[in-house]
């Protein structure tokens, strides 16, 4: 059953199959029920499931995910919306101290399956605070699980397995791709597409593999494209925290060469990590030094300089180009 | 849950009422020429202009966003010049009639929602903070200011105090309620000014308080009290008080000033999905500048020729508000690396001439973008 949706319509079409299967499924935010979100993800939830299962939250994100939190530990699935990137902050200290801490300090007695989604990155010339890049201190909590999407099929099944899970996981958001639209195979089974863990070769190559996730695995796509010298492999690596290394560790040993791009900052970021272990992994099949490609360590600047402070097309080949130097 | 205690309109603060008669209150006397409510009415007029002109500019694409003001204009004009010169203020996003109060030019603003600056005026120089578009932040920078206003000796007769603006749904954020006790634990000079406007973007009051806003002040220790926000005398009047009280050290006041949003939450809102036209219809009658004008005209305080000199200056305004606009170059792109930091830094120098060069290897290579 293929169906056209562009990946926010994907989403909220994953959301509402997770309703439909499983009454304890149940939405909280800022602005998720009649408007049906800032970005119309919950569009419609609120019409059919109600009140109690769509929950317009006080504007508090500490007390969001703190009572999520509390939901879980009384059998529910919440599935929160935090509005903006920079708006997790208020509730770093619920996610990070609680959350991802709660079932190893109860000794397996506690799950948190507590969905997180986050419409997250740059390129849409908002004010500060709404482009935010904020995965790697995802990705650096121990406890915590952390996806993201970059195409209307795996944001509607991905959602659905996060919810799934007995895990909390991080949902990162490309809000900039969220209009893009693709066929969603809504008719298969949750048990057979691929596993939100798993990273995904998105374009075979063989002499550079090109690694992105989320808002980048686009523009790697268009980089491939347009590199007609090489043959470019790129990685969709889907899932951040824990991140599959066996696919991208085949992949680099196959081509070589690595190329990691990122809206995030270039400093800890996710790039770091997957440099250093590939470097650990790959070290003799490598020809060049893992290049990344990342923002800068600046604040994301304002919106009239977003395109230069964003890996673009030319950054991207431009770190292609670097991993062919030597 | 529609009518819930949050939206009662009981001992509401008004000195002129919406069809432009002045009352006295005994406890907020106000001492106020002819010619002081002609200037009141001056502001008013001239940031609905500048509302006005931003929302034009930011259909044509000129603007990323803006944030209206639009049915706030009382509560911000009102509170903005019960200001002192010396105290400071520290707004949220919306507070564009503050602005103008403390002497931030219009462009200044335009600036930040056009994306060519992140608010790039001088918070000392105004005494009007950066904008704060993360939700109830500023409360707090507001008392920790005000605590240092009381370790340097500033409270007093001539003394200094610290304002902070949020909306009604900021209330609901630990950090103001952090900074409501902070703020009274410490007697810390500086008031807090809620515009209840009525809504946080979709969300009506009744989600955000059970009990109306300026009531929780007492549970933190210090007065609290609602005022008429479409009132601009009234909110005068209040702020002046709390302003005074705070600065001679009696500690913190909550206002909260009962408004309303006329336009959309922002630029990117679509008000239509959850708000009946029935409600704006009434707050419409209860227009901030038509009573003030109402009330020079019946007063004969004010002649056709006053008006008209007014809607001229506010042609005005709105032509340089359009041209600076318009005429407001882009940032140069290694804008990005300055002010990240004071002190010298390895990583900023390395990135900045990284990229330098990078963006000289485009030089002459024509329109292909470098390859
Ligand atoms: C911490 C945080 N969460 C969410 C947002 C997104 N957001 C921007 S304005 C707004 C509603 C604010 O309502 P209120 O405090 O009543 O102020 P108003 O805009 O009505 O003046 C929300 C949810 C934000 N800016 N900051």
């Amino acid at each position: 059953m293929g169906t056209n949706l562009t990946i926010g319509k994907a989403i909220n079409a994953g959301l509402r199959a997770a309703m439909e299967h499983d009454p304890k499924v149940l939405m909280m935010g800022e602005d998720v029920g009649k408007l049906g979100g800032v970005f119309r993800v919950t569009d419609g939830l609120y019409k059919d499931f109600g009140a109690d299962r769509v929950i317009d939250t006080p504007l508090a994100e500490s007390g969001i995910v703190g009572t999520a939190i509390g939901m879980a530990m009384r059998g529910y699935r919440p599935v929160v919306e935090i509005q903006f990137d920079g708006f997790f902050f208020p509730a770093a200290n619920q996610t990070f101290t609680q959350l991802a801490k709660m079932r190893r300090r109860s000794a397996g007695k506690l799950a948190m399956p507590v969905v997180m989604r986050i419409p997250y990155g740059g390129g849409i010339g908002a004010v500060e605070h709404h482009s935010e890049s904020p995965e790697a201190y995802f990705q650096h909590t121990a406890g915590l699980r952390v996806v993201t999407v970059a195409n209307p099929e795996d944001a509607y099944w991905m959602i659905q397995q996060a919810i799934r899970s007995d895990d909390p996981v991080i949902f990162l958001e490309p809000k900039r791709r969220y209009y893009e639209k693709t066929e969603v195979d809504t008719g298969a089974s949750i048990d057979e597409v691929t596993p939100m863990g798993a990273a995904r070769i998105a374009r075979p190559g063989t002499d550079c593999t090109l690694l992105a996730y989320g808002p980048m695995v686009k523009t790697a796509l268009q980089a491939a494209e347009a590199d007609t010298e090489h043959s470019i492999e790129v990685v969709d690596v889907r899932s951040l925290a824990p991140i599959d290394y066996p696919t991208i560790t085949e992949s680099v040993k196959r081509t070589g060469r690595l190329v990691v791009a990122h809206e995030a900052t270039l400093t800890g970021g996710p790039g770091a990590e997957i440099a250093a272990r590939v470097t650990e992994e790959c070290f003799y099949h490598l020809e060049s030094p893992v290049i990344r490609v990342a923002a800068f360590d600046t604040p994301y600047p304002q919106s009239r300089l977003e395109e230069h402070y964003l890996p673009d097309l030319d950054r991207v080949l431009d770190g292609v180009d670097r991993a062919f130097a030597y | 849950m529609s009518d819930t205690a949050a939206h009662e309109e009981p001992e509401l603060i008004q000195l002129l009422t919406p069809e432009g008669e002045l009352t006295e209150h005994p406890d907020y006397p106000l001492d106020i020429t002819a010619e002081e409510i002609r200037a009141l009415y001056r502001d008013l007029v001239l940031v609905r202009r500048v509302d006005s002109e931003a929302i034009t500019l930011q259909r044509q694409g000129e603007l990323g966003l803006w944030v209206s003001l639009l049915g706030q204009e009382a509560a911000q004009i009102g509170s903005g010049r019960a200001l002192h010169e010396g105290d400071m203020a520290f707004p949220s996003y919306r507070e564009h009639g503050v602005a103008w109060c403390r002497g931030i030019q219009p462009k200044e603003l335009l600036s930040m929602f056009r994306g060519a600056s992140n608010g790039g005026w001088d918070p000392h120089e105004h005494g009007f903070h950066l904008y704060t578009i993360v939700i109830g932040s500023q409360a707090l920078h507001a008392t920790g200011y005000a605590m240092g206003v009381q370790r340097d000796g500033a409270v007093g007769e001539d003394g200094t105090a610290v304002i902070s603006y949020f909306g009604d749904g900021a209330t609901s954020q630990g950090d103001t309620n952090e900074a409501f006790n902070f703020a009274s634990v410490n007697n810390a000079p500086v008031v807090f000014f809620c515009q209840n406007n009525q809504w946080a973007i979709s969300e009506p009051l009744e989600r955000q308080s059970r009990v109306p806003i300026y009531k929780r002040a007492a549970g933190f220790g210090f007065p609290g009290m609602r005022v008429d926000g479409n009132d601009v005398l009234a909110c005068l009047a209040v702020t002046r008080a709390a302003l005074d009280n705070a600065r001679t050290g009696n500690g913190p006041t909550l206002i909260e000033a009962f408004t309303y949003r006329m336009g959309a939450h922002t630029t990117n809102d679509d008000p239509t999905r959850y708000r009946d036209k029935g409600e704006l219809d009434e707050w419409k009658a209860k227009d901030p500048i038509l009573r003030v004008r109402r009330y020079l005209e019946a007063n004969g305080l004010a002649d056709e020729a006053f008006f008209a000199s007014i809607e001229e200056e506010a042609d005005k305004v709105g032509e340089t508000v359009r041209s600076q606009c318009r005429n407001m170059p882009d940032p140069e792109p290694l804008d990005i690396f300055h002010e990240v930091y004071a002190e010298p830094n390895v990583h900023i120098d390395q990135q900045r001439a990284e990229f330098a060069d990078y963006l000289s290897s485009f030089e002459g290579a024509g329109a292909e973008g470098g390859r």
